[in-house]
């Protein structure tokens, strides 16, 4: 049987969602399979998430050192070098942690790499067979991984919603493993946060927001949206295009990238819908979108879709409103 | 500095409505347009301004067909010095540690202080960067959005994390760094530009001028493998409205009232 590791990220002594999401992942790779969950870390923050984690895990390792008290991918690849055996497969999630530091880590295991799974359908024993996207999301891909000689995955967090079953009571306990470490030299070293701006507007208190992406097309129709926003008393706000193109401010943006927001009405215009925007849309708003392409994946999460050119329809919709 | 950037050529999200083609098991790739990986441009536009500032060259380079040539150019009329395409028959399949090894024979070749790739590509793995540098055991950041040279020894870096905020650090050269998105404004290249570059030569290497064994690359090396493309059935979706602008609008105020968005 394969043995399976989940590196689990955290902050705050609190583990990440996706701890519970390794569970589930881990079941759908091979039924009864055994997990143990890896931490690393110092000090206080960590021993509350290794005792944490005992709740779903039987087995939890913790590595204990003070370079390791700020997640700096090099070292963390090093340590799992040392702690993960030859051949296992070891989980990771896909956020800007684990997109640094898995594929490298697949290189020095010589074992294959599978980046942002949304699903798996079992193995053969050789050949374990994913699900993941392409194209921004447009289309999905069957991919087979050979794990005869370890895998290293990446998993999409959410994309594996936990069940009643993964929250039964494990009464795991903690290995401390911090002698087993290994070196801990880098060649890159963390010097500090810069937290994000804060900006005019905070789109995160609006209960409606209309939010442009791509289908904006130019600078100048950011107008069009503003006047709808002004016409329903909403604040607008962008997908990441928007914001590299610095036609608005960064503290628009929603996504995992920018901000994550609980409107209670989400206005789609012109946005694809990419998971990373998606990402930073929580609390279950009704989101109406406007796109003129019938394919694009936001209609597979919206209420109510409208396919039509937002910037012939929006002016349509502010006249209408303001008529009111 | 020199500075080598891996580039791609895919298939344009922006301009495209992807579709299957009639067995169901590939895209429909008669009429998609293809260009420059979004995330290359700024990378290509990064190593520019680096070179600007302190001296040095850009060279880029890509594993492709002979199609691939044409991003190339389109690089190298932005103003990057130099074109390398890798192009051989047992290089198709390749998955990303494949391309990784690939790029790593060429990289070798050069004497590059810096090597920047796009965050990610096509298929959204945002793999080939940190695998080359662990094949050529230098130091690797993803995700970055700014870059400060420091001297010929170090540079310092801030890399986009959850919530918009960076993490800023110091590296040691040489590296490998996979560049974000917004990071600079990557300029135009108009027809006149491109036109400028159509006659500067761009070698071509295949596995045996790169001394790659070609049964470690290409399909034939490949742990990872596409077996189809398919689009899931994710239940019902949006409800569409449908008719004419008036009455879909009509519809939408209606809905928009009850669920509090007026």
């Amino acid at each position: 049987m394969t043995e399976i590791f989940a590196y689990i990220p955290y902050k705050n002594g609190i583990p990440d969602d996706i701890a519970g999401e390794f569970i589930v992942a881990a079941e759908k790779i091979e039924s009864g399979a055994s997990v143990t969950a890896i931490v690393t870390g110092s000090g206080t923050d960590l021993d509350k998430v290794a005792e944490s984690l005992t709740s779903i895990y039987k087995e939890v390792i913790k590595i204990d050192n003070e370079v390791l008290s700020y997640p700096n991918a090099e070292v963390i690849r090093k340590v799992l070098c040392n702690i993960v055996p030859k051949d296992s497969i070891l989980l990771a999630a896909n956020d800007t942690l684990g997109m640094d530091m898995a594929p490298g880590l697949s290189i020095k295991m010589d074992a294959a790499f599978a980046a942002d799974i949304v699903d798996f359908e079992g193995t053969d024993g050789t050949n374990l067979n994913l699900v993941r996207q392409e194209l921004g999301g447009a289309v999905s891909t069957h991919v087979t991984c050979d794990i005869s000689t370890g895998a290293v995955i990446t998993i999409r967090p959410g994309a594996f919603a936990l069940g009643e079953d993964t929250q039964n009571a494990a009464g795991g306990s903690v290995t401390d493993k911090s002698e087993d470490a290994g070196d801990l030299s880098a060649k890159r070293h963390f010097l500090e946060i810069v937290e994000a701006e804060a900006g005019d507007v905070d789109i995160t208190k609006s209960d409606v927001l209309v939010s442009v992406g791509r289908g904006i097309e130019e600078e100048e129709n950011i107008e069009i949206a503003e006047e709808l926003a002004e016409a329903m008393g909403a604040v607008v706000s962008c997908s990441r295009p928007i914001v590299d193109a610095k036609w608005l401010e960064k503290s628009r943006q929603v996504g995992t990238s920018g901000q994550t927001v609980k409107p209670k009405v989400y206005m789609a215009m012109g946005i694809s819908g990419s998971f990373q925007h998606l990402g930073g849309l929580k609390g279950n708003p009704f989101i109406v979108a406007v796109n003129k392409n019938p394919k694009a994946p936001i209609f597979q999460v919206a209420d109510v879709g409208i396919i039509e050119d937002i910037l012939e329809f929006m002016p349509e919709l502010t006249e209408k409103i303001k008529e009111l | 500095m020199e500075i080598l950037v891996c580039v791609k050529r895919v298939p344009d999200t922006a301009e495209n409505e992807f579709e299957l083609n009639s067995d169901g098991n590939d895209l429909d790739r008669d009429d998609l347009v293809y260009s420059v990986n979004e995330w290359d441009n700024y990378a290509v536009e990064e190593a520019i301004q680096i070179v600007d500032k302190v001296g040095g060259s850009v060279t880029v380079t890509t594993v492709g067909d002979d199609e691939s040539e044409e991003v190339l150019r389109r690089e190298m009329a932005m103003g990057a010095n130099n074109g390398v395409l890798l192009c051989d028959d047992a290089f198709e399949g390749s998955d990303g540690k494949g391309i990784a090894s690939i790029l790593k024979a060429e990289a070798e070749k050069g004497n590059y202080d810096l090597i920047l790739t796009g965050a990610q590509a096509d298929e959204g793995a945002a793999q080939v960067g940190g695998m080359l540098a662990a094949m050529m055991d230098v130091p690797y950041a993803s995700l970055v959005n700014k870059i400060d040279v420091i001297d010929d020894k170090k540079l310092k870096i801030g890399r986009e994390i959850e919530g918009g905020n960076q993490e800023m650090s110091e590296i040691e050269l040489p590296c490998v760094l996979s560049i974000q998105t917004g990071i600079n404004e990557p300029r135009y290249v108009g027809i006149r530009g491109i036109r400028k570059v159509a006659k500067l030569e761009i070698p071509v290497k295949g596995a045996s001028d790169l001394g790659i064994d070609a049964d470690s690359v290409g399909s034939s090396g490949a742990k990872v493998k596409r077996v189809d493309y398919f689009v899931p059935d994710l239940g019902e979706g949006a409800e569409i409205l449908e008719g004419s602008t008036d009455e879909i609008i009509e519809q939408l105020i209606e809905r928009l009232k009850a669920k509090g968005g007026l």
